[in-house]
């Protein structure tokens, strides 16, 4: 296993045990979670291939459904972020192109890109996660309601942490 | 065939990733069963280390709350021992009582609330004679039924899950219902399928009619909050006001039925088995 690899592996293991042992007791007026481990996938050097990209994200998914009792669930979701990662990469591609090397950061590309990046991938990874466990439409606004409020948490709290690592890397 | 393995090589990401929906849809088809998938849930041991850890930090902060709570159980079953006019030491056991049911207790290790399908994992398994299909009660009321079950371990289905389903009766008016949860409010559930003619009001208690001998008859479920009856509905629109409240939930009693094979035999016998 090389250097990065390596700390994919770290990284892995901290994001899971984050989600699992600290955010999955934080829910807000019941509607209201964050999946932060959506995050670690989004945040994986660009040139990943997108094969491994898959293969990472169901075996986060596994590990996240087996604490949340909902085999299947988060590795359905993940599994799609990861495939639409790629393409939603190529398609918003900066002027200029990406730097060799760099992890698709708020620091390197600027927070507008981040949020165009971020956003429309969060909001489809909660989308499938909150009706595919409330096995369809059937109580639609309530389900959207916690897509949008669980998307405004997520997203605050990734842009937090981004502006963190950003301060730091300075 | 050459250019069919070409085309799998060219759109091999799209394959990889429908391969993987397709078995991740599996498991969830799977897990949604009731008494499925034995390993891959809070019960395996490392999982339910890691949640009980993170659930007892928690609960630390609750101490003072889940004290009253036993404190006012204990004096609950004194009263009960008392009432018989017997002193406690040499408390005559119910033969009746004792002979169909039998309680072990177990402590919350994970639970939700806020999710459509919540399952609470306790620190009670096999090695507890605990079995899937067994009920799960508390001091207040009716909480869930045990789906899968490891060594030390057991998940249970709450009250609070969209595919759960409690049979249930309204005590003043003995009417049969279904007790089923609609995935928004954790405090209110539904109970379905009470006909035209039957009065209910609100402040009724609903319990549990103990029909399918998961729960035992008569465990509280909780107070009729609000009763609606639309034109042409053939059932009223009940809401319940559980007794128990999930979000503090802390210890549970899994009643072990020791009527429940005769029961389903029985009716396996007379009615056939159940598909």
């Amino acid at each position: 296993m090389n250097r990065s690899g390596f700390f994919i592996a770290i990284y892995f293991i901290v994001y899971l045990l984050i989600q699992v042992m600290l955010f999955k007791q934080v829910v807000l007026f019941n509607t209201t979670f964050c999946f932060l481990y959506v995050a670690f996938i989004l945040l994986l050097p660009i040139e990943t291939n997108s094969l491994v990209l898959m293969a990472i994200a169901f075996l986060l998914g596994f590990f996240i459904d087996i604490f949340y009792d909902s085999l299947g669930l988060h590795a359905l979701s993940l599994v799609l972020v990861a495939y639409l990662r790629n393409y939603w990469l190529g398609t918003i591609t900066p002027q200029g192109g990406y730097d060799a090397g760099e992890g698709p950061t708020l620091a390197v590309n600027g927070l507008q890109w981040f949020m165009v990046y971020t956003v429309p991938l969060v909001f489809v990874h909660h989308f499938i996660l909150f009706f595919t466990e409330a096995s369809g439409f059937r109580i639609f606004w309530f389900t959207m309601l916690k897509v949008i409020t669980s998307l405004m948490f997520t997203m605050t709290v990734m842009l937090f942490l981004q502006y963190f690592s950003f301060e730091r890397r300075r | 065939m050459q250019r069919l393995l070409n085309f799998f090589y060219e759109y091999r990401a799209f394959f990889t990733f429908l391969l993987l929906e397709i078995f991740c849809a599996w498991l969830l088809v799977e897990n949604n069963q009731y008494q499925s998938t034995k390993f891959f849930n809070s019960t395996n041991r490392f999982a339910a280390g890691i949640l009980g850890f993170s659930q007892s930090t928690r609960e630390y902060f609750f101490l003072r709350q889940i004290n009253e709570e036993l404190g006012r159980e204990n004096a609950q079953l004194r009263t009960i021992l008392e009432r018989q006019g017997q002193p406690i030491a040499s408390a005559p056991l119910q033969k009746d009582t004792l002979a169909r049911y039998d309680f072990v207790s177990a402590k919350v290790v994970n639970n939700s609330v806020a999710q459509f399908k919540n399952y609470i994992t306790i620190n009670q398994g096999t090695d507890a004679g605990i079995q899937p299909g067994m009920a799960a009660i508390s001091i207040f009321g009716a909480v869930g039924k045990v789906k899968s079950v490891s060594e030390h371990f057991s998940v249970l289905i709450s009250v609070l899950n969209i595919d759960e389903q409690v049979s249930s009766v309204i005590k003043r008016t003995a009417n049969f219902g279904t007790v089923q949860w609609d995935g928004t409010d954790p405090r209110i559930v539904n109970l379905l399928y009470i006909p035209r003619h039957v009065q209910p009001i609100v402040g009724d208690t609903v319990v549990t009619s103990g029909y399918n001998a998961v729960f035992p008859a008569g465990v509280l479920v909780g107070i009729v909050s609000d009763v609606k009856l639309k034109e042409e509905a053939l059932f009223y629109d009940i809401r319940v006001e559980l007794a128990q409240d999930f979000r503090r939930l802390s210890f549970v009693k899994i009643v072990k039925s020791q009527i429940k094979p005769e029961l389903d035999s029985l009716e396996t016998v007379t009615i056939g088995k159940p598909q």
